[in-house]
């Protein structure tokens, strides 16, 4: 199938749905891992719209009580299972992880290939638990016990789709690693790796340490429904506390998953755009490993209130403290790179900003929950709520569209319209803030997460929220409106339109199928900006 | 589609990491078993009483049997003595076989007493003895499921090699399909001492 | 595009060796069986989990083939190990102090 004719490119090579969907090149795998999960984005978005929407005002308005707990189900299944924990490694891994390292392909295409159609039957699965049986879930994403073992709605097709979720992510994590272990192009030493991949290869590692626990955690749900087994029904002996230590296992060192790459890719896209090379480039990438390996240590902070021991309190909360630190190490690295940097504010940058900002206030709110006494105050309230939505999407969320944005010209060989970028990108930077900064106060105000109504003192703040989502929802969809016009009609250029120094800038734009013509040989790091890369 | 050449390092590296996957998947059930283990000593060791040493052992001695025989049929592969390959694996698949078969009496004569999952018979036991049994069906259960998978996996490669796949040059297939029986095996030694033998 | 520096050199083990190594891990079952028959109280559980982690270990290295593999390779199985029992510890001190 391959082809030698010049003027193809991976789009163009091959047409037909089957060229896609049975196509070993990681490209078309992470292109079409992209489409789905901003489909998935887009569903989800639109029931948090619709919930916001409840919110407006106090009273029983527009979702009755069952819907409205199975829509915030919905929402946080559909984000986190389908969009935040694959996004970026999924799409942006798959897409440029060979190129920046100078491969083919990833080490197992076809596993590759397998990974996404798992992901499919898995999103097919979670669809058909919300069609079918007696109701859609309504437990929340966490699925705790006792209550998911006994609620009618359809909880045992879920954890069957969380599963096959679970290892469509776990083959993705092996083939990163065997990749980046095995198919480095000549020269590229451990050292002179781009920062991306580093953080690729840290979240690999959590996912294939950490999700197979979620894995068997669904099982047991399952198990618990379907066969009876009791494991966690305090009638019958079992400790409800242990789901959610199983449950905290993977679910906090999933939140790595999620964040790490996106710091990756903050960490690429800051020198190409300071003309600096980046700042500490040794602190980054170890830092990227502690966060992995100590963010398999902290999950019970989860559960302070819980009931679990008071010695388990404190050293989960004194554990979590701990991993701040190299998070912190992060921030200023990448100020410093900025520092006395030649810096070109293009929408890539802007966006990147944009993830420092929020993720600041998030990983700050953060502590305040790790901090055992604090937490009880704010546990299972909007602050929660409030917290999470500034890392998750203000940080994952801003770095996945830095990532379009920043390799958008690469992967179509066009440019989106820059002012149109910009707008966008205000639009979601204000609408966050105001969507979710009210979220922390009416917490600390003490309005309890998850309920459909709310007492008369929480409305002027949830009338001030719901605005702020139809600024994002309007940044959202200019956004892609943006970007599908470039797509279609954008200016072509040419292979390294920011003067970027890393390997996937050396191959046209849209890279060939095989992706270079000659294998290449690195001689300089991913950092190094010399004049003459810049701007051909 | 082109074929890339074989990367013999990557696809064991793959494998290995496969059955980290796999340690940890089990690693959560043996998480609970700690947690209930520690809890409930007494009861722990009161139900472990009607489960039959001897066929523990006996699928024990199986178990470890078709370790041999797989680590045997690796090495003669790799010597090229093809017919020494072909026995130790029927061997190996043939060893999975009795030892599912051992597990179905034994199965079948706990459920013949009344102890499965949710049945009267354990409502009226100690709590948790229910755990126990719980705990000793998810296991077994999922091992259960892992021999079944093995044996279909090693009798595949066996018709591979028939068909010339699978060489004496080109033998990682079979190493990998080996690993993962090997780990069954592995998973095995630690559940036979926790369910088998609790003093 | 593998780095040939570490081009792979099949290495057979002995039917010996194997054999030995299977008669090794009989012994300890054996061994593990008469252990649990006497009552030694909390070291019961030390004994029939240390002969498993022995078993195990000859598996791995061994039947595994993991002695004969390079340092990548042995440090991704330790670390491993060393999560699952991260894992399963920790929680214990919440299990073990409640
Ligand atoms: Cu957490």
């Amino acid at each position: 199938m391959a082809s030698d004719d010049a003027r193809k490119n991976f789009l163009t090579d091959g047409t037909g749905l089957g060229s896609w969907v049975f196509s070993t090149d990681h490209k078309r795998i992470g292109l079409m891992y992209l489409a789905l999960i901003l489909l998935m984005f887009t569903a989800g978005m639109t029931l948090g719209f619709l919930m916001r929407l409840k919110l407006m005002t106090p009273g029983n308005t527009l979702l009755s009580p069952q819907t409205y707990n199975a829509v915030f189900t919905l929402h946080g299944v559909i984000m986190i299972f389908l969009v935040v924990i694959p996004s970026i490694p999924a799409s942006f891994g798959n897409i440029m992880l060979p190129l920046q390292i100078g491969a083919n392909d990833v080490s197992f295409p076809r596993l590759n290939n397998f990974s996404w159609w798992l992901y499919v039957i898995g999103a097919a699965t979670a669809l058909v638990s919300i069609f079918t049986g007696s109701g859609a879930p309504d437990t929340g994403w966490t699925f705790y016990v006792p209550f998911s073992s006994r609620t009618t709605t359809n909880v045992s097709i879920a954890v069957i789709a969380v599963f096959i979720l679970g290892f469509s992510n776990i083959l993705t994590g092996l083939n990163f690693i065997t990749t980046i272990h095995r198919l480095r192009a000549p020269g590229l030493t451990w050292r002179k790796l781009p920062l991306f991949v580093w953080s690729l290869y840290a979240t690999a590692w959590i996912q294939v340490l950490a999700t197979p626990v979620l894995g068997i955690t669904a099982l047991l749900i399952f198990a618990e429904r379907v066969l009876n087994m009791g494991l966690f029904d305090p009638t019958r002996g079992g400790d409800p506390l242990m789901y959610q230590h199983l449950f905290w296992i993977y679910s906090h060192p999933a939140v790595y998953i999620m964040i790490l790459p996106a710091m990756g890719i903050v960490s690429d896209i800051i020198p190409v755009f300071a003309r600096k090379k980046i700042f500490g480039y040794g602190m980054i990438a170890a830092s990227s490993l502690a966060i992995a390996f100590a963010g398999s240590l902290v999950w019970a902070h989860h559960m302070f209130t819980s009931g679990m021991s008071d010695t388990a309190v404190l050293v989960f909360s004194l554990l979590t403290f701990i991993v701040a630190v190299p998070s912190a190490i992060k921030v200023f690295n990448w100020l410093s790179t900025l520092y006395k940097g030649s810096i070109a504010m293009e929408p890539p940058l802007l966006f990147t900003l944009g993830f420092i900002f929020m993720f600041s206030i998030g990983g700050l709110t953060g502590l305040v929950q790790g901090a055992a006494g604090a937490d009880i105050h704010v546990h299972d309230t909007y602050f929660i709520v409030g917290h999470f939505h500034y890392v998750i999407f203000g940080g994952t969320g801003l770095g996945l569209f830095a990532a379009m944005h920043f390799w958008f010209p690469k992967v179509f060989g066009r440019m989106y319209s820059r002012g149109k970028a910009y707008l966008a990108f205000w639009l979601l930077l204000v609408g966050m803030n105001v969507l979710y900064f009210p979220m922390l106060i009416l917490g600390l105000m003490g309005m309890p997460r998850r309920y459909y109504d709310y007492l008369p003192e929480y409305a002027s703040w949830n009338m001030v929220s719901t605005f702020g989502s139809w600024f994002v929802v309007a940044g959202i969809l200019l956004m892609f409106w943006n970007l599908y016009q470039g797509v279609r009609h954008g200016e072509p250029v040419g292979r390294n339109p920011w003067g970027a120094a890393s390997l996937e800038w050396e191959t046209a734009s849209p890279p060939p199928t095989h992706n270079f013509p000659t294998e290449p040989v690195v001689t300089h790091g991913p950092y190094d900006f010399t004049p003459g890369t810049a701007h051909d | 589609m082109t074929e890339m050449p074989k990367d013999y390092a990557a696809a064991k590296m793959g494998m290995w990491l496969f059955l980290f996957t796999e340690v940890l998947l089990f690693g959560g059930l043996f998480l609970l078993y700690a947690a209930y283990r520690h809890r409930y000593p007494v009861d722990f060791h009161n139900a472990h009483l009607s489960l039959d040493l001897v066929l523990g052992a006996a699928n024990t001695v199986v178990l470890i049997t078709s370790s041999l025989t797989v680590a045997l049929a690796i090495s003669a592969l790799q010597r090229g003595r093809m017919r020494h390959c072909y026995l130790f694996l029927g061997g190996t698949v043939g060893l999975a076989l009795l030892f599912l078969v051992n597990k179905y009496f034994e199965w079948s004569a706990k459920l013949h007493h009344g102890i499965y999952p949710g049945s009267e018979h354990l409502a009226h036991l100690p709590k948790a003895e229910n755990l126990f049994f719980g705990l000793y069906f998810s296991m077994t259960g999922l091992h259960g499921v892992h021999v079944l998978v093995g044996a279909v996996v090693l009798s595949w490669v066996m018709f591979l090699i028939r068909r010339g796949r699978v060489t004496q040059a080109e033998y990682v297939t079979l190493e990998n399909a080996g690993l993962y029986w090997h780990l069954v095996d592995l998973v095995w030694i630690y559940l036979f001492p926790l369910f088998y033998l609790i003093s | 595009m593998a780095h040939d520096s570490d081009a792979h050199v099949p290495h057979p083990l002995s039917y010996r060796l194997l054999v030995g190594i299977w008669a090794a891990l009989m012994v300890l079952t054996a061994l593990t069986v008469a252990v649990a028959q006497v009552d030694l109280g909390f070291l019961n559980i030390v004994a029939a989990l240390g002969v498993a982690s022995v078993k195990a270990s000859l598996v791995v290295f061994v039947f595994m083939h993991l002695k004969y593999e390079n340092r990548t390779l042995k440090a991704m199985v330790a670390l491993a190990f060393v999560i699952l029992a991260i894992f399963i510890g920790f929680t214990f001190w919440d299990v073990g102090l409640r």
